[in-house]
C-alpha cells in the first residue's frame, strides 16, 4: 500500500534528476548521465514494487468485496439509482473527488437518489437520446454483469492535494495528486523500462555529443513529465504534464538544432500539438463545467458513466479532445509532424513511440474513457468518429510506410498506423485490447527503433536503408535477430505478442460472422486488416534493404557494444513474449486455466462506477487464422518481390495472381503514394501555410501600417479639428528639437507639454459640459 | 505601520530630488541613488506583505485626510488584495528595470524621471480618491515621455508624442467622467461634493444613463492605456523605440494602469454600466487577444514582437475581468502581475540582445544558443512563461481567466483559446529564429550573459517558477476581495448574478451537487 499511495516519488526524483544534471552534469566524471541512470533505474525499481503492490491490492480486493460489476456499473437511463459501492472508493481520499466525498458524506440518503434520478431523467429528455439506444444500453450492462462475475469494483488509490484554490472555498479548489489504478501503474512500469534502456542506449549512442549534459538532463524531464501525466489526479494535471511532455519533446527532437531542419521539426512537432491543444483546453473546460466545476478525473467519469452529464455536453467535449488525440498521437490529418521528428536523436524517437509522447494520447482517451465512450455512443453503433480516425490512420499510415527510404521514417509511420489501431480499438469499445496493443507495441516498437539506431550507429550515422545499408545480417547478428523477433512482433506473427494484442483488437469489432459486444463494426475491421497486411510487407521491405543483400554504405560496419545490444536483446525478448500475459480464455477447444488468461485485463482494466461498463470479446479462431493469413500474404508478397526479385517465375506469378498483383502494383506505383505524401500531406500544410504567411504579410502587416495610418488619421483629425494646430506643431517641433539637441531641450518640451495640458483641459471641460447635458437632461 | 503608504510614494520622490539636487557632473552617484530609493521602496513593499493580514477583503494601511474640504478632496489611500500584488510588483520591477539597463547618456534626469514614474505609479495603485487617482495616472505620463523622447531609439520623437497625444487624450475624457460623477453623486444624494472612491463606490446614486456616460468616459481613458483594440497603435511605437527600462516599465506596470483602472474605478465603482458593457469589452478583449497574437507574429523586430504580445496578454486580463465572476479577475490580476514579470524579463533580454548586437531585426540574429547558452535558457523559460506553460507562472491567470470567461461566454472563450496557441507560434518561432540555426558571423562574437545581468534575472525567474508552481499565496490574498467585488456587482445591479456557482450557491443556499449547473 506504501507504494500505491507514494508513487509522486517517481515523477518527483526525475523532475529532482533534471535539476541536478544541468546543475552539476557537467562537473562530473560521466556528465550526468550517471544521475539520469541512476534515477530513472529507482524509478524503474519503484515502478516494478508498485506493479506488484497493485497486484496485491486488487487480489485483496477480490477476496474482500463480492460485489459484481454490473450492478455497480449503471446504465445511462436504465432507471436505476445510482449507487455507489460503499468499498469501491475507500481509498480515495478526502477532498480528491467530489462525488465520492458527496456519497461517503450523504450516505446514499433518499433525498440524493431522488434528485438523481430526475437529473437523468430531466437530461435524457433534453438531449433526446433515442430510446433504442438506452434499450441496448441496457442490455450492454446485463452482459457486462455476466461477464463481469468474480470481478470486484476495481479500488482505485487516490492522494491529492490542494495546487490552488480559487472562488469560493469547496467549489473551486484545484487539486493536484496521484490516481493509482491498473491502467496508470503498467504505464509507469512501461515508461520506467523504455525509459531506462533508453538511457543506457544513450550513455553509448550519443557518447561525446556536442550537447551530452543537455540530452540526459531533457531525458529525466521527458520521463518526469510523463510519469506526471500517467499519474494525473485531475484533467488540470493532465494538461500541465501534457504540455509538458510536448515541451521536453520540442527541445530533444530539435536536440541538434544547429541544422535548421532539425530545429524546424521541433517547432512542426510543437506548432501542431498546440493546434490540438486547442481542443484539448476547450474539452478539458467543457467537462469541468459539466462535472459541476470539478477537475477530478474521478468525478468527470463517475458522472459520464452514470449519466450525470448530458450526452451533447460529453459529445462536443470528446470530439474536441479528439482533436488534441490526432495531433498527440499522430492521427490522420494532425500526424504529419510525426515523420519529421525523426530529425531527434533515435533513442529520443524510441522514447517518443513507445512510451512518451504519443501514447499521451492515448492514454488520455483510455482515462476519461466514460466520456469517450458515451459521448460517441460507442455501445450499439457500427461507426463513431474515433474508430473512424483510427481506422483510416492504421491504413494510411501504414501504405505510406512503403514509400520510405529512411528506416526511421519507416518506423515513424509504422508507429502511425499501430496508433491507428489502439485509437480504433478504443473507438469500438476494446479498452484493454488497445492497453494491451499500447504495451506490447512499446516493447517491439522500442526495439525496432533501438535496433535502427544500432545500425546507423554501424553504417556512418545514416538512416537511409536503401542507399547506405544491406548485408547487415551477418555483420551485426545481435542487432538482426533482435530486429527480426520485433518485426515479427510488429506484424502480427504467431506466437509473438503484437499476434495477441492485435488478433484482441480485430476480435473487439465482432467479426463478420457475429457481432460484437460493443456494437458492430464491420468497415473498421477490413481497415484494419488492410493495415495489417501492409504492416506485414513494409516490414519484410525493410528487411530485405537493411539486412540482405550487398552493404551499399560507406566504411566498415561492425556490431555495436553491449550497452546498444543488451537493451534491444531484452525488448526483443519481452516484445516476444508479454503477448502471454493477456491470453485468451479459450483458443477453440483449449481452455486455459484461470490463473494463465486474462491476467493484464484483471490487473489493467477499472471495474465499477468510474468506468463504463465494456463488453469483451472472446478469441475468434477464423478470425484468428484469417489475420495471420493476411499477415503471412503480407510477409509472403514482398518476399517474392525482393527476396527473389528478377527471377521470371516470380513475374509470372504476379501476372497471374490478382492478389499478388494488387500487391506489386502497390509497391511499384510508390511515386503514387509519393503524390500522396507530398502534395497532399505535404502540400496540406505547406500550401495554407505559406498561403497563410502571404496573406500575413499583405493583410496583417500592411494592415497594422494601415491601421497605424488609420489611427493617426483618426486621432489626428480628431487632434487637429479640436484642438488648436498650433499645439500639435509646438508638441511635435518640441519633440524634434529632442532628437537634435539634448542639452536645453527640457525647456521647448515644457513649454510644448503646458500649452497641449491646456488645450486638452479645455476640450475636456466643453465635453463636460455635452456630458452634464446628457446626464441631467 | 500605517504610514507605509506614503512612505512608498515619497521615498522614490525623494530619491528624485536628491538627484536633482546632485551635480550632474557627479555622474557616478546617480545610479546607486536610484537603486537605493527604488529598492527601498521595494523592501517598504516587501514589508506591507508580511503585514498585510489575509482573508481581509477590506482596505488595509489606510491613510485617510482632508486635502481640500470644499471640494471634497482628501488624501485616501489603502491598499486591498487587488492592488497588493500590483504596488508589489511596481515596487520590485524598477530596481530591476534600473540595474538591468544603462542609460547611454544624461544619467541624471533619467533616473529622476524613473523615480518619479514608481512614485506615480504606487500611487494609482493605492489611491482611494479620484481626485489623487486622477493625479497620478497623469504624473506617470511625463516622465514616461521623456524616457522614451530622450533615451529611446530611432523614431523616438514620433513614439513620445503619439503615446503622449493618445493617452493625453484618454485623461481628458477621465477627467470629465470624474467631475460628473462627483457631482451627480452630490447631486443625487444631497450630501456634500466628495471624490472618495470608497463613499462613492458604497453608495452609488447617479443614474443608469450617467452612469453609463461616465464608464464610456472612463473606459476609454483606460482602454487607451490597457491599450485595447483598436486604441493599441501607440503601443508598439512607443515599446520599440522606448529605452529597455522604459519598455519594462511600461510593460510591466504602466499598461496595469489602464486594466486595475477598469476594475476598481470601472466594475467596482460603475458596477451597473460594467455589466452592461461586458460584452463590448469582452469582445474587444477576445480581438486584441488574437489580434495582438496574429500581428506579432509577422514582426521583424525583436521588441515589436514582445510589444504586440502585450495587447495580446492585455486582451486576456480584460477578457477575464469582464466574464464577471471570481475566477475570471483573479485570473486577470494574476495575469497583471504576471505579465509584468515575464514581460519585463522579455524585454530585458531583448535589450540585452541590442545592447551586444546593435539590432533587434530577428532575421540577423541567428544560432545565439552556440554562443550564449546562459541567455538562451533564461530566454527559453521566460518564453515558455510567457506562452503560458503549464508550471510556469504564465498558466494558472491565463487559465483562471479562460474558466472565468467559458462560465460567463462561452464563446468568447474558444477564440480565446486560439489566442493561447497563437502565443506558442509567434515566440517559439521567434526563438528558433534567433537562437537556433547555424551561427553567422556577425553573431560569433557575441557575449553571453555577464555575472550581474544574471544576478539581475534571477529574482524574476525564481518568482517565474514559483508562482507558476504555487500561486496559492497570491490567490489566497486577493480572493477575499476580489469576491467582495463580485457581490458588491450581485448588489448593486439587480437581476445580475454572476455565473459564478459557487456564489450562486451561497446566494441561493442551493445544496444540490452542481452537475447541471455546468450547462447554462
Amino acid at each position: 500500500m506504501w507504494f500505491l499511495t507514494h508513487t509522486w516519488i517517481m515523477p518527483a526524483l526525475m523532475a529532482l534528476s533534471f535539476l541536478a544534471i544541468l546543475a552539476v552534469g557537467k562537473r562530473l566524471p560521466k556528465k550526468g548521465s550517471e544521475i539520469g541512470v541512476a534515477a530513472v533505474g529507482i524509478c524503474f525499481v519503484l515502478a516494478l514494487l508498485t506493479a506488484g503492490s497493485w497486484w496485491q491490492h486488487t487480489n485483496d480486493t477480490g477476496e474482500s468485496g463480492e460485489h459484481a460489476s454490473g450492478v455497480l456499473a449503471v446504465a445511462p437511463g436504465a432507471g436505476d439509482a445510482e449507487e455507489h459501492d460503499p468499498e469501491a472508493f475507500s481509498d480515495v481520499e478526502q477532498g480528491c473527488s467530489r462525488v465520492v466525498d458527496e456519497a461517503d458524506h450523504e450516505g446514499n440518503s433518499e433525498k440524493a437518489e431522488a434528485d438523481h434520478e430526475g437529473d437523468t431523467e430531466g437530461e435524457e429528455h433534453s438531449s433526446g437520446i433515442a430510446p433504442g439506444e438506452s434499450a441496448s444500453a441496457e442490455s450492454t450492462a446485463v452482459a457486462t454483469a455476466e461477464e463481469g462475475e468474480g470481478h470486484a469494483a476495481t479500488k482505485p488509490v487516490v492522494r491529492c492535494f490542494t495546487w490552488f484554490d480559487n472562488g469560493p472555498a469547496d467549489s473551486s479548489t484545484i487539486t493536484v495528486g496521484t490516481m493509482v489504478d491498473g491502467q496508470s501503474v503498467f504505464m509507469l512500469v512501461v515508461v520506467g523500462l523504455i525509459s531506462l534502456l533508453v538511457h543506457i542506449y544513450s550513455t553509448d549512442y550519443v557518447n561525446g555529443d556536442r550537447r551530452y549534459t543537455h540530452y540526459f538532463a531533457f531525458l529525466s524531464l521527458f520521463t518526469a513529465s510523463m510519469m506526471f501525466f500517467v499519474l494525473a489526479q485531475s484533467t488540470l494535471q493532465m494538461i500541465v504534464g501534457w504540455e509538458l511532455v510536448g515541451v521536453c519533446s520540442f527541445a530533444l527532437i530539435g536536440h541538434w538544432w544547429e541544422e535548421k531542419p532539425n530545429s524546424n521539426a521541433a517547432l512542426k512537432a510543437f506548432l501542431t500539438n498546440r493546434v490540438g491543444d486547442i481542443g484539448l483546453l476547450v474539452g478539458m473546460i467543457i467537462l469541468y463545467f459539466a462535472a459541476g466545476r470539478s477537475f477530478s478525473i474521478l468525478d468527470i467519469n463517475i458522472l459520464a458513466a452514470s449519466g450525470g452529464i448530458s450526452h451533447g455536453l460529453l459529445l462536443v467535449a470528446s470530439v474536441c479532445l479528439l482533436a488534441a488525440v490526432m495531433s498527440k498521437s499522430g492521427q490522420f490529418i494532425l500526424h504529419t509532424w510525426l515523420p519529421d521528428a525523426m530529425a531527434g536523436p533515435t533513442p529520443v524517437s524510441a522514447l517518443i513511440h513507445a512510451a512518451t509522447m504519443v501514447v499521451a494520447g492515448i492514454y488520455l482517451v483510455a482515462r476519461l474513457y466514460p466520456v469517450f465512450f458515451e459521448g460517441l455512443s460507442i455501445a450499439g453503433s457500427s461507426v463513431n468518429l474515433l474508430a473512424v480516425v483510427g481506422a483510416v490512420t492504421a491504413m494510411f499510415g501504414a501504405l505510406l510506410a512503403f514509400v520510405q527510404k529512411d528506416v526511421k521514417k519507416v518506423l515513424a509511420y509504422s508507429t502511425i498506423s499501430q496508433l491507428g489501431f489502439m485509437v480504433t480499438a478504443l473507438g469500438v469499445g476494446a479498452w484493454t485490447a488497445a492497453m494491451f496493443h499500447l504495451f506490447t507495441h512499446a516493447m517491439f516498437k522500442a526495439c525496432l527503433f533501438l535496433g535502427a539506431g544500432s545500425m546507423s550507429h554501424a553504417a556512418h550515422h545514416s538512416f537511409n536503408m536503401v542507399d547506405d545499408y544491406g548485408g547487415l545480417r551477418k555483420i551485426m547478428p545481435r542487432t538482426f535477430w533482435t530486429f527480426i523477433i520485433a518485426t515479427g512482433a510488429l506484424a502480427g506473427i504467431f506466437p509473438l505478442s503484437g499476434f495477441w494484442s492485435k488478433d484482441e483488437i480485430l476480435a473487439g469489432h465482432g467479426t463478420f460472422f457475429s457481432e460484437g459486444g460493443n456494437g458492430t463494426y464491420h468497415v473498421m475491421l477490413a481497415m484494419l486488416i488492410i493495415g495489417a497486411f501492409c504492416t506485414a510487407a513494409y516490414m519484410t521491405r525493410t528487411i530485405w534493404y537493411c539486412f540482405y543483400g550487398e552493404y551499399r554504405g560507406v566504411g566498415t560496419p561492425h556490431e555495436s557494444g553491449p550497452r546498444i545490444t543488451v537493451p534491444l536483446i531484452i525488448l526483443a525478448t519481452l516484445g516476444a513474449v508479454v503477448g502471454f500475459l493477456n491470453l485468451p480464455k479459450s483458443i477453440g477447444p483449449i481452455n486455459f486455466p484461470e490463473s494463465l488468461h486474462t491476467q493484464f485485463e484483471q490487473f489493467v482494466e477499472p471495474v465499477g462506477a468510474y468506468f463504463p461498463s465494456i463488453s469483451h470479446a472472446e478469441f475468434n479462431v477464423p478470425l484468428a487464422l484469417f489475420s495471420l493469413a493476411v499477415a503471412g500474404l503480407g510477409v509472403l508478397l514482398p518476399y517474392l518481390y525482393y527476396f527473389k526479385g528478377g527471377l521470371a517465375p516470380i513475374r509470372d506469378l504476379s501476372e497471374r495472381n490478382a492478389l499478388a498483383r494488387w500487391g506489386k502494383n502497390v509497391l511499384v506505383n510508390k511515386y503514387y503514394f509519393d503524390w500522396l505524401y507530398t502534395d497532399v500531406i505535404t502540400g496540406f500544410v505547406k500550401g495554407p501555410l505559406a498561403r497563410a504567411a502571404n496573406w500575413f504579410n499583405a493583410k496583417v502587416l500592411d494592415g497594422i501600417v494601415d491601421g497605424v495610418g488609420a489611427g493617426a488619421v483618426v486621432t489626428g483629425q480628431w487632434v487637429y479639428e479640436n484642438i488648436d494646430q498650433e499645439v500639435v506643431d509646438g508638441a511635435v517641433n518640441a519633440a524634434g528639437t529632442t532628437a537634435t539637441e539634448t542639452g536645453g531641450v527640457l525647456r521647448y518640451l515644457q513649454s510644448g507639454r503646458i500649452q497641449q495640458y491646456a488645450a486638452l483641459f479645455f476640450a475636456a471641460a466643453a465635453l463636460l459640459a455635452g456630458v452634464f447635458v446628457v446626464a441631467t437632461g | 505601520m500605517t504610514a507605509v503608504i506614503p512612505v512608498m510614494i515619497l521615498l522614490p520622490f525623494l530619491g528624485a530630488l536628491v538627484i536633482g539636487l546632485t551635480p550632474a557632473r557627479r555622474a557616478e552617484v546617480f545610479r546607486p541613488i536610484a537603486v537605493l530609493a527604488s529598492g527601498g521602496t521595494a523592501a517598504v513593499a516587501a514589508y506591507v506583505l508580511t503585514q498585510f493580514e489575509s482573508g481581509e477583503a477590506g482596505y488595509q494601511f489606510v491613510v485617510d485626510r482632508t486635502w481640500i474640504a470644499d471640494l471634497g478632496i482628501s488624501m485616501h489611500f489603502g491598499i486591498d488584495g487587488i492592488s497588493l500584488f500590483l504596488v508589489l510588483m511596481t515596487a520590485g520591477i524598477f530596481p530591476i528595470a534600473i540595474l538591468g539597463a544603462k542609460p547611454h547618456h544624461d544619467p541624471k534626469p533619467y533616473y529622476a524621471w524613473l523615480l518619479i514614474l514608481q512614485a506615480g505609479s504606487i500611487g494609482v495603485f493605492c489611491a482611494l480618491d479620484l481626485v489623487m487617482f486622477f493625479v497620478f495616472f497623469e504624473i506617470v505620463l511625463v516622465p514616461m515621455y521623456f524616457l522614451i523622447g530622450m533615451w529611446g531609439h530611432g523614431r523616438r520623437t514620433y513614439a513620445a508624442t503619439k503615446f503622449f497625444l493618445y493617452t493625453m487624450a484618454g485623461s481628458a475624457l477621465m477627467l470629465v467622467g470624474i467631475f460628473a460623477l462627483a457631482l451627480l453623486q452630490s447631486n443625487a444624494t444631497g450630501d456634500p461634493l466628495t471624490f472618495d472612491i470608497v463613499t462613492i463606490t458604497d453608495n452609488l446614486a447617479v443614474s443608469t444613463t450617467a452612469g453609463r456616460w461616465i464608464f464610456v468616459a472612463l473606459a476609454i481613458a483606460f482602454a487607451v492605456k490597457v491599450p485595447l483594440f483598436p486604441l493599441h497603435t501607440w503601443l508598439p511605437d512607443a515599446h520599440t523605440e522606448a529605452p529597455t527600462a522604459g519598455s519594462v516599465i511600461l510593460a510591466a506596470v504602466m499598461l496595469k494602469l489602464g486594466t486595475y483602472g477598469f476594475l476598481r474605478l470601472g466594475i467596482e465603482m460603475l458596477p451597473e454600466a460594467s455589466v452592461w458593457a461586458a460584452p463590448v469589452l469582452m469582445t474587444l478583449g477576445v480581438i486584441g487577444l488574437t489580434y495582438g497574437a496574429i500581428a506579432a507574429t509577422m514582426q521583424k523586430d525583436l521588441k515589436r514582437l514582445v510589444a504586440y504580445s502585450s495587447v495580446a496578454h492585455l486582451g486576456f486580463i480584460i477578457l477575464g475581468m469582464f466574464s464577471l465572476t471570481t475566477q475570471g479577475i483573479e485570473g486577470g490580476v494574476l495575469i497583471m502581475v504576471n505579465h509584468g514579470i515575464t514581460t519585463g524579463a522579455l524585454f530585458l533580454l531583448v535589450g540585452m540582445i541590442y545592447e551586444r548586437r546593435h539590432t533587434r531585426l530577428i532575421s540577423e540574429l541567428s544560432g545565439l544558443q552556440k554562443v550564449a547558452p546562459v541567455m538562451a535558457a533564461v530566454f527559453t523559460t521566460v518564453m515558455l512563461a510567457s506562452v503560458g506553460l503549464p508550471g510556469l507562472n504564465g498558466f494558472p491567470g491565463e487559465f483562471l481567466a479562460l474558466l472565468g470567461a467559458f462560465s460567463g461566454a462561452r464563446w468568447w472563450g474558444v477564440v480565446a483559446v486560439t489566442g493561447v496557441i497563437l502565443a506558442a507560434l509567434y515566440l517559439l518561432w521567434a526563438y528558433q529564429r534567433t537562437f537556433h540555426g547555424p551561427l553567422t558571423a556577425e553573431n560569433a562574437s557575441m557575449k553571453d550573459m555577464t555575472g550581474s545581468e544574471f544576478a539581475v534575472m534571477v529574482p524574476l525567474l525564481a518568482l517565474i517558477v514559483f508562482l507558476g508552481i504555487y500561486p496559492t499565496p497570491l490567490l489566497e490574498r486577493m480572493e477575499p476581495s476580489v469576491e467582495a467585488v463580485i457581490v458588491h456587482v450581485e448588489e448593486s445591479v439587480p437581476g445580475f448574478i454572476s455565473p459564478d456557482p459557487g456564489l450562486e450557491r451561497r446566494a441561493v443556499g442551493d445544496h444540490g451537487d452542481g452537475a447541471e449547473e455546468g450547462e447554462g
